[in-house]
């Protein structure tokens, strides 16, 4: 009896110390060019008994290395923060809203880095092209044929709603008219951009 | 003498009686005997049930406890797992450099703020004291950011002076992009940086999550790690569109890039402390039905040997009396 007694607290206690532990003992999948192992030597140099924390390029898929003829097609990677709306996606043609205007970005565009205004994406795949709205954000055009875009918000430009639009330009630039700090003259003039390029992108 | 024989013999026969096979009637006739007043003898079976009383509610609040957890986790693991493309780009671009050597480190520490949650917040905790460790030096003096009750908990302990901002009740409201850019923004303004590193839990399964660490470059350190060649070599080679400056531009870059990795991280932190609750409650109510299991048998053990004293006395009262 104590010995089933005995047993069945060994047991127990075993089962209570089987918490999930962090410790990392697979090899990472696919060394990037960009691990750092820097890092794991100047870590286990100082801290010996605890295992280095995970980087994100852990995490990441390696990119394409740059070919060294142009691609026919360009990648695209296009991110929300609650959304990976097109990830590598092949596509021919991608434009987009620069501050310096619309850009249109190729398969073997120079490398870029582009801050966006709020205006419309347009992605061109043989004859479909597919646009959405972007409030703003940027746009990465790298070496080997690939795009990131990143936005802070976008939609298709069909979900918009053109009364909607209308009433909000007034209330901005009425906002903008009345506004007295320099905080509340920067927010209404941000509401005034956004749609003004709204309306421009409804009947563009 | 003999008493205190068969009272042995009491307690040697009462294990081979498990509590399954006992048959209904049998129970009932046992039960029916127990309620009866029996004077002293029946405290010690009243402390051992409301000790199992107590122990079986234990049981039923980490079971809820772990379906609330199970329920909150479904919710934002969609979430943290759409969130994973926002950093990569960022990543892609400006490399990964977490053995940068810079003089002003900022480590933020993501935790939760409620308890209950397993070991994460303690393997957060670990981490951050160990790249504090690993980034001190001669002149170079590490400052925290903690972000959840946990972690400032812990930290306040021994490095109090050492943490510059503390934010709880993240997770007050659902958590979305833009509450956590303002506290982005908060700690860009409010803290002086080099090297911004994110420490938090990153969500692999259920049941395993890894300690992760993000680390996010001010504009000037990405202009001088790009210059002194490396990584951030080949940042050079970008064109800048547009009119403003290179600097202009790694500014802002640098601003959203710190958004877009904490945002992530948040999320990430909170699906780990949702099914680090889940398998901490499991377990728990696990270890609880154990402890009912034993003290179930201690109960009908003592309950048994203070029947058979009944018993016992009952019948040697009666057969002092005849013979």
């Amino acid at each position: 009896m104590m010995f089933r007694q005995a047993s069945r607290l060994l047991a127990g206690s075993v089962r209570l110390s089987r918490r999930p532990f962090s410790t990392a003992t697979e090899v990472p999948a696919a060394t990037t060019t960009h691990t750092d192992s820097g890092f794991m030597e100047s870590w286990t140099k100082v801290i010996p008994n605890i295992d280095p924390p995970k980087t994100p390029s852990h995490f990441m898929n390696p990119r394409p290395a740059t070919p060294s003829s142009i691609p026919s097609k360009i990648t695209v990677n296009f991110v929300l923060p609650y959304a990976s709306e097109l990830s590598t996606k092949e596509v021919d043609m991608v434009i987009i809203p620069a501050t310096t205007g619309q850009m249109g970005v190729l398969p073997g565009h120079v490398p870029t880095i582009a801050e966006l205004k709020p205006g419309i994406l347009s992605v061109h795949e043989g004859n479909d092209v597919t646009k959405y709205f972007l409030s703003s954000g940027f746009a990465f055009i790298h070496a080997n044929s690939v795009a990131d875009v990143i936005a802070v918000e976008a939609v298709p430009v069909d979900y918009i709603d053109p009364s909607l639009v209308q009433k909000g330009l007034t209330d901005f630039t009425q906002k903008l008219s009345s506004a007295t700090t320099e905080l509340d003259k920067a927010e209404a003039q941000i509401g005034v951009d956004i749609h003004s390029a709204l309306n421009a992108a409804l009947s563009g | 003498m003999a008493m205190a024989a068969l009272r042995r013999e009491g307690r040697r026969f009462a294990p081979l009686i498990s509590p399954q096979p006992i048959t209904a009637a049998v129970r009932s006739s046992l039960i029916q005997q127990e309620q009866a007043p029996l004077g002293v003898r029946s405290i010690s079976t009243q402390i051992i049930r409301n000790r199992m009383k107590s122990v079986k509610n234990i049981q039923k609040i980490t079971k809820a406890m772990k379906m609330v957890a199970a329920s909150k986790l479904r919710a934002i693991q969609t979430r943290a797992e759409n969130s994973r493309g926002l950093w990569q780009p960022f990543t892609a671009l400006l490399g990964d450099t977490p053995s940068v050597d810079v003089k002003k480190n900022v480590i933020v520490t993501i935790s939760s703020d409620k308890g209950l949650c397993g070991g994460i917040n303690s393997t957060s905790v670990k981490t951050s004291k160990a790249l504090f460790k690993l980034t001190s030096g001669p002149d170079k003096e590490p400052k925290y950011v903690v972000v959840g009750e946990k972690a400032k908990a812990q930290l306040v302990r021994d490095s109090r002076k050492h943490i510059d901002i503390s934010i709880t009740g993240l997770q007050k409201n659902p958590l979305n992009y833009t509450q956590v850019s303002v506290l982005a923004d908060d700690i860009l303004k409010n803290v002086e940086y080099d090297a911004l590193r994110v420490v938090f839990n990153k969500f692999r399964s259920v049941i395993s999550f890894i300690p992760t660490t993000a680390t996010v470059l001010s504009p000037e350190i990405v202009e001088r790690e790009a210059e002194s060649g490396g990584r951030l070599g080949d940042l050079d080679s970008y064109e800048i569109e547009g009119g403003e400056t290179k600097s202009e531009i790694l500014q802002n870059l640098t601003e959203y890039q710190f958004s877009c990795v904490l945002f992530n991280a948040v999320l990430e932190n909170a699906c780990s402390e949702q099914g680090a609750r889940m398998s901490a409650m499991d377990s728990s109510s696990r270890n609880a039905g154990e402890v009912l299991d034993r003290l179930t048998l201690t109960y009908n053990r003592t309950r048994q040997a203070s029947i058979t004293t009944e018993l016992i006395e009952i019948i040697s009262g009666a057969s002092a009396l005849e013979g």
